[in-house]
Parts: C-alpha cells; structure tokens; sequence
C-alpha cells in the first residue's frame, strides 16, 4: 500500500461512519462561530426543536460588523445591533461560550481560534466562513460551511462529506529577500488561478513553507479558497507544536507531550500521492500587488498592468476589460504608477503580531503621505494589547496612522470602516471584488510591508529598496 | 427543504466568470438575522445605478427574462465568501437552478441545501444555451432532476452529473440534519473512542 497524506489521515481520523454510496459522516471537533453566519441556524435548531450537542466544542466571538471605533458607544447601525444581540442571546441559551465585544479574547474568528489555542494539530475545524482556511496552517482540516451546514454541525456535530482531492503545492527555492508569506500565496493563486484549486484540500510543502512562521503559515492558508481550494493545510512540526504549547486552551504538560507524539505522525508519508502536484518557484517571486477584481489577477511590483488578452480569448479578454474598468486602469501602467488614497492594515490574513510588526518596521520615524488615510486594525483584542505593549501603536500614531479596536472591519466593510467610491485602496485583505470594501472601492491587495510603504509614499513602490522587508 | 423533480423556466444569460458572492449580495445585506427577504437584493450594485434606480441594461431587469427561473452562468460561479445568503437571495428572486460550466464548491453545497438545483455543464453546451437565450428570448427548458437532463422546446438536450446521495434528497426533500441523527449511536461511540484517545492510558 502506498502511503497516506495529511488529508487521508485527518479523514480517516475522523469519520464516524463510512457512507457506503453516500457520503462519509465526518466528525467535528470544532465549530467557531461568528454574528453574520448563525442566527438562521440557531433559528433553524430552535424550530425544529433540537439542541446544540456539543457546546463545549462550539466558540462564538463579534468580528464582522462590529464598529472599530470607540467601544464604549453603542452600535450605531441597527441591524448590527440586532445581529450582535442575536448572537449573545444564542450563545447564552445553548450554552456557548462568546468572547464579546468588550472581552479581552474578542477578535477576528480565524485570529482568536489559534492565538487561545483551539485551534491545534489534527483537528476537524468548521465555520460559517470560508476563510476558516487559515486553521490548516496547523495540519488540521479546516474549511468554510453554510449556514444550513452550521445547523447540521450544532445539532450532530458531524457533516455529511464527499471527500475531496488532494493537491500538493510543491514551494521550490527559496523565498528572496523582503518577499513574504502573502507574496508567495498571491504568486501562487497568480500561477494556478482563482480556480486552480477547486474541489481539492491544498497541501503547501517545500522548504520554504517549512521555513514560515505560523503567522506566514495562516496567511498562505488563509488564501486557499482565494484559489478555490475546499481548504489550506501544512503538516504540522516544531515550529507548530511551540505556537501551541501554553496556549490558554491548549493541553498541558504529559497531555500535551502526548498529544505531540500523535501530531508528528500527521505528515503525509514519503511514498504518498496526491490526486494533483503543482510546483511553484519561490525563488522568483516579486513582492506582488493585485491591479484586478479578483485575487488572481496580480502583478509584481517591478511590472505593469497587463496587456489585455488576445480577441481569440473573449471571456478572459472581457473579464480583464470589465476589472480595468471598475479599477481605472488602462494596460501598461506602472504599477508604482499608481496612487493610493488609503491604506488598510487589518484582516485575517495579515493583522497579527508579526504583521503589524514589519509594518512597524517600515513605517518608523516616517510619515504617511498627506493624500493618504490610513488605519490599523489589529486582528484582535489580544495583538492589540501586545502590540502597544511593545510600542507599536505609538509608531503607527506618530506615522499619522488611525490605530483602531479589533475586528473585520475594512476587509468585508460592514461596519463604519468603508472605502468611498473610486478611491484607492492599498489593503492586507484578501479579497479584491468589486464593492468589497465599500461601492466603488479599488482595492489592491498587499502585503503589510508594502501597505506600510504605499502609505508613506502616496503611491505603491518596491519595498525592498527600503532596506527591509 | 420541499422536494424539487423539476425545475421548468425562462432562462436568462449573466455572461460573466467567476462571480462571487459578494456579487450575488453585497455584504450590507447580510445584517438580516432571518433566511428570507432578500430576493430584491440579488446581483444589487449590477441591478441597480448609484440612484438606486433599476439599471433597465442588467440582463435581470430586462423584460424578456422577467420570471426566470434557470440562471445560465460562466465558469467558477459562486467563489469567494460562504455567505448563503447568496443562494437564498437567488432562491427568493425566483431562481431553480443555476447552470455554469462550474460552481464553486461551498456555493455549490449552498444550493443542495436551498433546493437549488445546481447544474455543471460542459464550457460548449452552456455557450449553446446562452445563444439560444439571446436569440429567442422567452426561451424555455425543462431541468430534470431524476433524469439529469436539462431540455429545450427546440431540441436542445444536455445531460449533467449529480451524485446518487445528492439526487435523492433534492427528489425527496430529506431534512439533511434528521438523517445525521438516526446515526446518533455511531456518533456516540465515536465521541468515548475519542475521550479515551485523547485522555491516554
Ligand atoms: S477579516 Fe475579512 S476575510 Fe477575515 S473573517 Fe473577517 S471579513 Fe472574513
């Protein structure tokens, strides 16, 4: 028998019973939950009568439309309001732990689950969220859910599965200097498409992988529905095991050393095979930026908005004239060319520690250009707290940055936090749709290096060239 | 879920890949703690001008596919956030089934739970459809569940996959979460084979 992958053995793992012409039942070891995606499952539990199993393996926390401003004011917008109230009374009915508004765990979903250490090895994740992704930068199998599917999971704790394919992304060659972990999962989707992973759980493998930190490691997984992947995952090791170990819900002493010796068996085995194999040259990836309206469509720093494909490709040829168009580009601009009016620093995909960080780096003893407004906004309360414990609040607030509460925030812009029609936007996020950011709003994904240094010089540049990265 | 045999309708044409479900309904709609409501939302920032008014150019808003029910998509429909409110919002519009040369996954699971029929058709025979819509509007077909074929009153014929599992619940309208739980023992045991696991020797 040939050997297994990661993905066979967190299946295998987990399933509670093998379909047999239907799909397996899979088992779920943790449900987060946030106000956008449950209250018409929580309505739907309370309609037909039925209880959540498992409460102790279900976390709520506020992220999405709550305001970033000042905390101690009510919310403002009514439906938020309601929405954030839902959540409370839910989470007290069915007895569901919630880090609120004003708890010091509050944050993004997919920032609170690891940093609190719930998110560990070899687990089965879910959320109403297709950015729960990011847990797999753990070796767990962590994917995106509906709302009816969260229903399913609070009344059964399992979900009815097809098991999906394998796809190993082979990362070869190092990664340069001042190109990062955002940088490489942008090349990535910029080489296999925004459905280059359809159907398939993504494997990222290579040195450099290996080399990332787990905040590097949750931005590339982070991204892997942005290439249409079911899920993201890299195989868990020292580097994992030290991020978890004295976490405040992780396990301690002999258990935790117990769980460590079950965790290393989790790699996919040598004589594996994956349903698919891509490999991706590190080395010759750029700092990237997005000029389009979805992540696949990505430049380096160094280039140019693209020429617009041949007429013998009409829907690629007119869905890159439609993105030009709502992005007020022609082909052939610079990309340093372009002017940015505001810069994001924030979302599940770059608003930790280390984030803010090397932000912090390129922005010290600098100003943001007086064109640009832009903002901070810690992934939650916790990166908050310890990022103005080692000062950097006060490096971005000196820079002339906006130094905000944790949540969303800009990323999705359901809350205050919105980009005005046809201004231009240098953002962490990770998504580039149209009116994701606010009707109107150009959004270019970045890295935070290369937000931070569209900030201060008023327009995108190589950040490389500023001694760091 | 009420069971779904058939799903019969005009058919209108968005000539557009890779939509995402920030497309299908802008986020400033997802506020409503309630799973209906939000039909005339669908497709919002394309269906309406900055006035607010309706865009009479937007393929919704124009007569000859008013009361569609078969959406004819390009490929990689539905990416991005998870948000079901894009399949209520089509479901509540008047939609039945969404035809596209692929539908991404989460979107994809989306339907089955609304009672949308979600068809993948080969890049060719989509094209064939999408003409047949412009050139004849009011054009019709017949999506057959139990069959897996979608047909048109001019002989257009296509047949598309859906797994046996997946068929049988939209025919029957199974409650999905009633299912998983006339499995309760399995998941029990399954639950004290894991404690002990976890709590070691
Ligand atoms: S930060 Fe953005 S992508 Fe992440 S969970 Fe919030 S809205 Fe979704």
């Amino acid at each position: 028998m040939s050997g297994r992958t990661l993905l066979d053995k967190l299946w295998d793992a987990h399933v509670v019973r093998v379909g047999d012409g239907e799909p397996d039942l899979l088992y779920i070891d943790l449900h987060l939950i946030h106000e956008v995606t449950s209250a018409q499952a929580f309505e739907g539990l309370r309609l037909a009568g039925r209880q959540v199993r498992r409460p102790d393996l279900t976390v709520a926390t506020v992220d999405h439309s709550i305001p970033t401003a000042d905390r101690a004011l009510p919310i403002a917008d009514d439906l938020a309001r309601r929405q954030v109230e839902a959540l409370r009374s839910n989470a007290r009915a069915f007895g569901i732990e919630l880090h609120d508004i004003e708890s010091s765990g509050q944050g993004i979903v997919h920032v609170i689950g690891p940093e609190l250490g719930y998110t560990q090895p070899g687990m089965t994740i879910v959320c109403g969220d297709s950015h729960t992704s990011t847990h797999g930068a753990f070796g767990s199998l962590a994917f995106g859910i509906g709302t009816s599917q969260v229903e399913h999971v609070f009344a059964t704790q399992c979900l009815p599965l097809e098991k999906p394919r394998s796809m190993n992304v082979r990362v070869v060659g190092d990664l340069p200097f001042g190109v990062t972990a955002k940088d490489l999962i942008l090349g990535i989707i910029g080489q296999i498409g925004v459905e280059g992973g359809r159907g398939h759980v993504i494997e990222y493998s290579g040195e450099s992988v290996r080399g990332l930190s787990m905040e590097g490691r949750m931005t590339v997984c982070n991204m892997s529905i942005e290439a249409g992947a079911r899920a993201g995952m890299i195989a868990p090791d020292e580097t994992t095991f030290d991020y978890v170990r004295g976490r405040p819900h992780a396990p301690e002493g002999e258990a935790f050393e117990r769980r460590v010796r079950a965790w290393s068996e989790l790699p996919s085995d040598a004589g594996a095979t994956f349903d698919r194999t891509v490999d991706v040259d590190a080395s010759a990836l750029e700092p990237f930026v997005t000029w389009g309206t979805n992540p696949g469509m990505v430049a380096p720093i160094t280039g140019a908005v693209p020429e617009l494909p041949g007429e013998d490709r009409p829907q690629e040829r007119d869905a890159a004239q439609r993105a030009m168009e709502y992005m007020g580009l022609e082909p052939g601009t610079a990309i340093e060319d372009l002017e940015v009016d505001r810069v994001f620093l924030g979302s599940c995909t770059n608003a930790r520690l280390e984030d803010l960080r090397a932000a912090a780096e390129v922005v010290a003893g600098r100003r943001v250009h007086p064109r640009v407004r832009a903002m901070v906004v810690p992934g939650s309360a916790r990166v908050k707290r310890d990022a103005e414990d080692e000062g950097l609040d006060r490096i971005f607030r000196d820079a002339g940055f906006d130094w905000r509460e944790a949540g969303c925030s800009m990323c999705i812009a359901m809350n205050p936090d919105v980009l005005g029609e046809e201004e231009r936007c240098a953002s962490t996020s990770n998504r580039n749709f149209e009116g994701r950011q606010g009707k109107g709003g150009r959004t270019h994904l970045v890295s935070p290096a290369m937000a931070a240094a569209a900030a201060v010089a008023g327009h995108f540049v190589d950040v490389r060239h500023w001694g760091t990265g | 879920m009420k069971p779904v045999a058939f799903v019969e309708g005009i058919v209108a044409p968005l000539e557009r890949a890779d939509v995402d479900t920030d497309q299908i309904i802008p986020k400033q709609f997802l506020k409503r703690i309630e799973r209906t409501g939000y039909g005339d939302f669908l497709f919002h920032d394309w269906r309406r001008r900055p006035d607010g008014t309706l865009d009479p150019q937007f393929v919704l808003n124009r007569a000859e596919y008013a009361g569609a029910r078969i959406l004819l998509a390009g490929r990689n429909f539905g990416c991005g956030s998870s948000r079901e409110h894009a399949a209520w919002a089509l479901a509540d519009h008047g939609f039945g089934a969404v035809v596209a040369p692929s539908l991404a996954d989460i979107f994809r699971e989306n339907c089955f739970q609304t009672g949308i029929v979600p068809v993948e058709l080969p890049e060719r025979e989509v094209e064939s459809l999408v003409g047949r819509a412009r050139q004849r509007p009011g054009y019709r077909v017949l999506v057959d569940v139990a069959a897996g074929t979608i047909a048109g009153d001019d002989g257009f014929l296509a047949r598309f996959e859906l797994d046996p599992f997946r068929r049988r619940r939209l025919l029957e309208g199974l409650d999905d979460v009633g299912l998983t739980l006339q499995h309760d023992r399995e998941i029990a045991a399954f639950e004290a084979r894991r404690r002990a696991e976890l709590e070691g020797p």
